[in-house]
């Protein structure tokens, strides 16, 4: 591994990708098969300069840090990791996350934690259109912003939004639910507005700590499935 | 999948380095579009009376000199003609309709136009971004601002012709990812307006749509979102005009775009990592622009 142009900091358990220096696949290759054997406890990459599947498919309880903007697909089925992004990340971020933690300090394009399966993901600034697509156990935590089609067909787990929700959200949702802040541009088929529980409150408080973000529980509204798609139903013709 | 770029810069003192800002951006996006490559760089005005012609031959052995002998001869007015492989810039102060018609009368199986106007010019062709870049010597292109392609063809062939931008009118330019699915339809509504198509891309019937409204009258911005009505289908455009860069995306933005803005530029680019060796890129503001929004730049 001399190759690579890595160095582990002095004295502590930390090791240095340069992305200008070393390709995105042999980095990849060591956090997939040397991070444990040489028992690393961190690791930062730098210049990642918007490559695509930084740090993807990572199974080890490493804390990861990326001190740039990614690309797509990064943290992508991650387990156990906890990365952050210390910048922009494009399409796909932690797509089919299993579990641990990714955390982006600025802004997310499309398609943020599409099928998350577990594991959290917080988005600081805005997130964009398809933000938890498909979701289907991780809780998501955005700071600002979702674009349109959130939630789109969400089967399980928390989608937060601190700020203003797009066209179509929860569009054809089945048990994951939403909490929403600001404004709601529209809601999408068989979403629906309900009233928040004891257990929401308590959810959405623990969520909210676990981000970082000083809002009350009270200041969100819940957005959940009227169940009304779980049942084909001939005589709808299509109208929902 | 393709790769657009485009830069306007703000700064005067930098005009004289678009060319050079620009390459690593173009190259940048070779993965999303490794088959053709273009540009449209727009720069100073010519002088009142004259206009200028993009020319391209398929042919390697095309005789430029005895090409530059019969317009003189034709027109009885010198031509000045900027020749650069298979690419030539026509200088001239005969009426454009009188070249025009002369062009596709003697020469339509040797040369096509790649444009007509008074401050665009447009380089294309096959090969990657960086064979393009370097057969034509992008890196010292200079001017306000730029329109840039790359393409991985999904619905028509791989030629010079189909590369991108796509021209109508004058000083008029368009790039394209996407694809859109009402093509010929539009196709058909312009072609008994007396509209001439050149090629068979989706891509010349947005470009030439858009012309259109504009000579009926609309604004760009109006045309723009005439086209939001019209045009059906995936896309992000990029619309170079002699004064203007406009950027829009379809109404579920299903074609990526990032957008770096400083004091000194405009970068636009369908992935951030084609922006990443712009000059302090790290204090620019990126956002991400949102589908069905109209962003338009004015040098």
């Amino acid at each position: 591994m001399d190759n690579l142009a890595r160095k582990k900091e002095s004295g502590d358990k930390t090791i240095l990708f340069d992305l200008s220096q070393t390709t995105v696949r042999e980095m990849n290759q060591f956090l997939h098969h040397d991070l444990e054997k040489e028992k690393l406890g961190s690791v930062k990459i730098t210049h990642p300069d918007g490559a695509h599947n930084i740090a993807v498919g990572l199974d080890a309880p490493v804390n990861v840090d990326i001190e740039g903007h990614a690309g797509y697909f990064c943290a992508g089925m991650n387990k156990q990791a906890h990365v952050t992004i210390h910048g922009n990340v494009g399409w796909s971020v932690a797509e089919n996350i299993m579990s641990g933690l990714v955390r982006v300090k600025g802004f997310a394009s499309e398609s943020a934690a599409a099928s998350g399966h577990g594991g959290t993901v917080i988005i600081e600034r805005d997130a964009s259109l398809r933000c938890g697509i498909s979701m289907k156990g991780v809780d998501i935590v955005v700071g600002g912003s979702v674009g349109n089609f959130s939630a789109f067909m969400a089967q399980a787990g928390h989608l937060v939004i601190c700020g203003d929700a797009g066209d179509g959200l929860g569009d054809s949702i089945y048990e994951a639910v939403i909490y929403v802040r600001g404004k709601i541009k529209s809601l999408g088929a068989d979403a629906q507005i309900e009233s928040m529980t004891d257990d929401d409150h308590r959810i959405l408080k623990d969520l909210l700590a676990r981000a970082g973000f000083g809002y009350e529980p009270k200041e969100f509204k819940k957005v959940a499935s009227a169940r009304g798609l779980y049942h084909w139903n001939a005589d709808a013709n299509q109208e929902y | 999948m393709c790769g657009i770029v485009g830069l306007l810069v703000k700064n005067p003192a930098m005009r004289d380095e678009l060319g050079k800002l620009m390459l690593p951006m173009l190259i940048g996006m070779t993965e999303r579009g490794p088959d053709s490559a273009g540009l449209a760089v727009f720069g100073d005005k010519l002088a009142k009376g004259k206009i200028k012609f993009n020319l391209f031959t398929l042919s390697s052995e095309f005789d430029w000199k005895a090409f530059e002998k019969a317009f003189d001869h034709h027109f009885g007015s010198h031509a000045e003609l900027n020749i650069k492989g298979r690419h030539a810039i026509l200088l001239t102060s005969v009426q454009w309709e009188s070249v025009r018609e002369w062009l596709v009368q003697d020469y339509r199986h040797q040369l096509t136009i790649l444009c007509v106007g008074n401050s665009m010019d447009i380089y294309k062709d096959i090969g990657t971004p960086e064979q393009v870049a370097n057969r034509y010597d992008f890196s010292k292109l200079h001017g306000t601002h730029l329109v840039g392609h790359t393409r991985m063809a999904t619905e028509s062939a791989v030629t010079p012709q189909h590369a991108h931008p796509f021209t109508a009118g004058h000083d008029f330019c368009l790039v394209h990812n996407g694809s859109l699915s009402n093509p010929y339809s539009i196709r058909k509504k312009l072609e008994p307006l007396g509209i001439r198509f050149v090629t068979d891309n989706d891509t010349e019937a947005a470009c030439r749509f858009l012309e259109w409204r504009m000579r009926e009258g609309d604004t760009l911005e109006e045309a723009l979102k005439a086209g939001f009505e019209e045009l059906d289908g995936f896309y992000t455009f990029l619309i170079g005009t002699e004064d203007k860069l406009a950027l829009v995306r379809d109404p579920f933005a299903c074609k990526p775009a990032v957008v770096a803005e400083n004091d000194d530029y405009v970068a636009i680019s369908s992935e951030f990592r084609s922006l990443a060796r712009l000059p302090d890129i790290k204090n620019a503001r990126l956002f991400e622009p949102a589908p069905e929004e109209l962003y338009v730049w004015t040098i």
